[in-house]
Formats: C-alpha cells, structure tokens, sequence
C-alpha cells in the first residue's frame, strides 16, 4: 500500500465574478474511492484539474504528500493517473506509439508485460498498432485508461470514468477501480449512481457554493 | 531533462512527418514569397541593403506562418491537458524549442540557398560573419517565436494575434541581423560587426532567460 495522501485546504475557485466553489476542506490519507458529485456547472471538472496540478485556485491550496514528503507541483504528473472524456491522445499515432512516447517524455522505462497486460485488461490489444483516429470513442476512453496506469500512479483521478462506454467497457472499469482502490486513492468525479456507489465518500459541490 | 525534450521534439517531428501540419504552409509561403519578389524585381540589379532587407522580410514572415504551430497544433487537438500530465512545463518549453530550432534552420537554409540562386545581389563576401549572423539569427528567431506561440496558444483570433505580438519583439533582432547581413555583403571584417554581433548574442540570451522564467506561468492556467 502506498503512503500517499492529499490534503485539501479552503480550496476557492472562480472563474471572472462566477464562483464556483469556495472553502473545500479535505483529507484522504489511505487507500480509497472518494466521490465528487454536482451538477452539470458544478465545477467537478475544474476541482479535477485543480487536483492535478493543471489548473491554480484562487484560494486555498491542494498538498501531496508521499511517505510524508510533500511532492512539488512540477513532479506531481508522476504521481498521478488521469482519465477524463476532454483528455485527448494522439490520433496520428497508434495506441502502442502513444505509450511509447509518452513513456520516452516521462522518462520511465516501457513495461511491455504490463502494458500488454493492461491493453489485454482494457480489450485493446488486437488494436494496439491501428492509428488512434480509427478508433470508436468507447476504444478511446479504454485507452485513456492504459494512459492512466502504465506509470503506476499513487492517485488516481477518473472524470466521468464511464462516458462513451458499454455495459462490458463499464464493468471493467468497475472491477480496476475496485482493485485499484485496494492499494492507492481513486477519486471519481460523476453524476452516474453506478459510479458513485463505489465510493466511499461523496463530496457533494453544491454544498460549496 | 534534455533527454525527456529531444523525445517530445522527435514526436513533434513524427507528428509533422504524419499531419503535415506546419511544413506544407511554410514550403508554399517560401515559394509564393521569392516568386513575387523575383517577378517584381524584373531585370533591376537592386542594392544590397534592400537584397537584405527582403531577405529577413521573407524569414520573418515564414516564421510567422510556421512557428506558431508547436503550441496551436496541440490546443487544437486538445493534446495541451495530455502535456500537462507527462512533462514539467521546463521539458516541455525546451522539446518545443528544440523543434521550432529545427523548423527555422530547415526553412532559412532552403530560403537562403533559393536567395543564393537567383538574386544577383546576394553576394556573400565574409562567409563567416554571415555564418554566425544566420546561426545567432535564427536562434533569437525560434526562441521569440517559441515563448509568443505559447502565449497565442490559447487566444481566439492566433493568426492575426501571431505576428502583431512578434513584431515589437522581434524588431530589434530583425533590424541587427538585415544590418550584419549587409556587412556580409559588404565584406565588412568580423572586428568592425563584432558591436552589432553583440547585441543578437546579447538578444538571445535575454530571450531564452525570459522564456524559460515565465513558461510556468504561460502554461499553468
């Protein structure tokens, strides 16, 4: 089990005069699924981002924290997995190239058992070597989550983790998330029931407001 | 970190290998751009001074129509979140550079050599100081036009917005370089441009600390 935790503390956010949310307090300190819930508006997304590092609040601030060492912003993409229906890859390249690259940029050696593993996992893997652009939008989003995984992140972010998916794309999902969360800290962000009863708490943003 | 930005530079190559994105535009811009130059000019032997004019006018130009393609392709794709979550902004800014530092050497080297061909008054008489002049050029060129393209990224109007940003910053360098080229022409020794030389050197240097100073904040929303 990982000893990764994150801390949010009166987390704000607005965009222009439009609030969005304001004072989110927040720990997860051991392996979990924690929920975020609101609706359409809410802010789920931009709380994701902020999360992740990509976005800044405007006040408040989000700590990581691995064996009690808080992990700088610049190296928090090493920590973290994201999947999200905006996340977009490379569609000139194959599913196979994109991994490659990707690992190549971050720096980390390919894991070609565990890759395969995963395509394997995410029924991608007769797929591996046709071009992204070919692929259905359901294909994509399984993709996204071998994007995802393959560094092993201790946290992982899944926006909407089920959009463009069918009941068996679903059910895979349902069962990582599930095996995931044994070990590292999962937050969904969702309005699906389906998915939202996996977690173990919710956070709802319409209380923020 | 170098290894981690010449691997986002060789995606940047295969991905314009595959799309074309960049490379179409610029090889057109160039022909279109000599052609009506050369048609206008007609017979008229024209004086060095505006031989170099005419000369960072078409670099220019060209780096306005090719440059800004390291950042806009990748918001228009929707890959700049993909970035995000892979690279430090650090990796990403110098994979970026090492690519349009390709792009511009590639381009003005074609743009030279068809200025070389067939404009009688392209006449280089101090090889070296045009050498350094090119190579030190080209380098404030890509850095300038690397940190504007990141920062037009995300604007509505790119295109228009591109080239009215890069003008004030690229001026001086622009006005240095046509300078030291018409030293070229000249013969002028190395000695006597070595006051103009500094300033371009001094120019990129300034540029690529700046740049790497505010990247972070262009690229965090």
């Amino acid at each position: 089990m990982s000893n990764y935790s994150l801390e949010i503390k009166n987390l704000t956010k607005n965009f222009g005069r439009r609030l969005i949310f304001r004072d989110i307090n927040y720990l997860v300190s051991s392996a979990s699924i924690v929920g975020i819930s609101g609706n359409n508006g809410s802010g789920k997304s931009t709380f994701m981002k902020i999360i992740a590092g990509v976005l800044s609040p405007n006040k408040g601030e989000v700590i990581h924290s691995l064996n009690g060492k808080k992990v700088i912003n610049d190296k928090l993409f090493n920590h973290i997995g994201f999947v999200s229906p905006y996340l977009v890859l490379y569609e000139e390249f194959s599913a196979e190239e994109n991994l490659i690259i990707f690992s190549k940029i971050r720096g980390i050696n390919y894991d070609s058992d565990y890759i395969k593993l995963l395509f394997e996992k995410m029924n991608l893997f007769n797929r591996r070597r046709d071009a992204v652009k070919t692929y259905s939008s359901g294909m994509k989003q399984r993709l996204k989550y071998l994007f995802a995984l393959m560094h092993k992140p201790e946290l992982l972010l899944l926006d909407e983790p089920t959009s463009n998916l069918d009941n068996e794309g679903k059910e895979t999902v349902y069962n990582l998330v599930n095996e995931y969360s044994k070990d590292q800290i999962v937050i969904i962000a969702s309005n699906e029931e389906q998915d939202l009863k996996l977690c173990g708490d919710i956070i709802y943003l319409e209380n923020y407001k | 970190m170098i290894s981690k930005s010449y691997n986002l530079c060789i995606k940047d190559i295969k991905s314009e290998l595959r799309t074309r994105y960049a490379i179409n535009a610029l090889v057109m811009f160039i022909l279109v751009a000599i052609s009506v130059i050369l048609f206008s000019i007609g017979n008229e032997k024209i004086q060095p001074e505006l031989t170099a004019g005419l000369y960072w006018v078409v670099i220019f130009f060209s780096a306005m129509s090719g440059l800004s393609r390291a950042f806009v392709s990748e918001e228009e794709k929707g890959t700049t979140l993909t970035l995000h979550l892979i690279a430090t902004p650090d990796t990403i800014f110098s994979g970026k550079l090492f690519f349009n530092l390709i792009l511009t050497f590639f381009i003005n080297i074609i743009i030279t050599l068809l200025y070389a061909a067939f404009f009688e008054g392209f006449v280089v008489n101090n090889f070296i100081l045009f050498l350094v002049t090119f190579i030190f050029g080209n380098i404030g060129l890509a850095i300038s036009s690397t940190i504007i393209a990141s920062i037009i990224a995300k604007a509505g109007s790119k295109g228009t917005l591109y080239p009215v940003l890069s003008f004030p910053i690229l001026l001086p360098l622009i006005l240095t370089c046509v300078q030291l080229t018409i030293f070229c022409f000249d013969g002028t020794s190395f000695d006597n441009a070595l006051y103009e030389m500094a300033i371009v050197v001094s120019y990129d240097i300034i540029m690529v600390t700046i740049s790497y100073l505010l990247f972070d904040f262009i690229w965090k929303e």
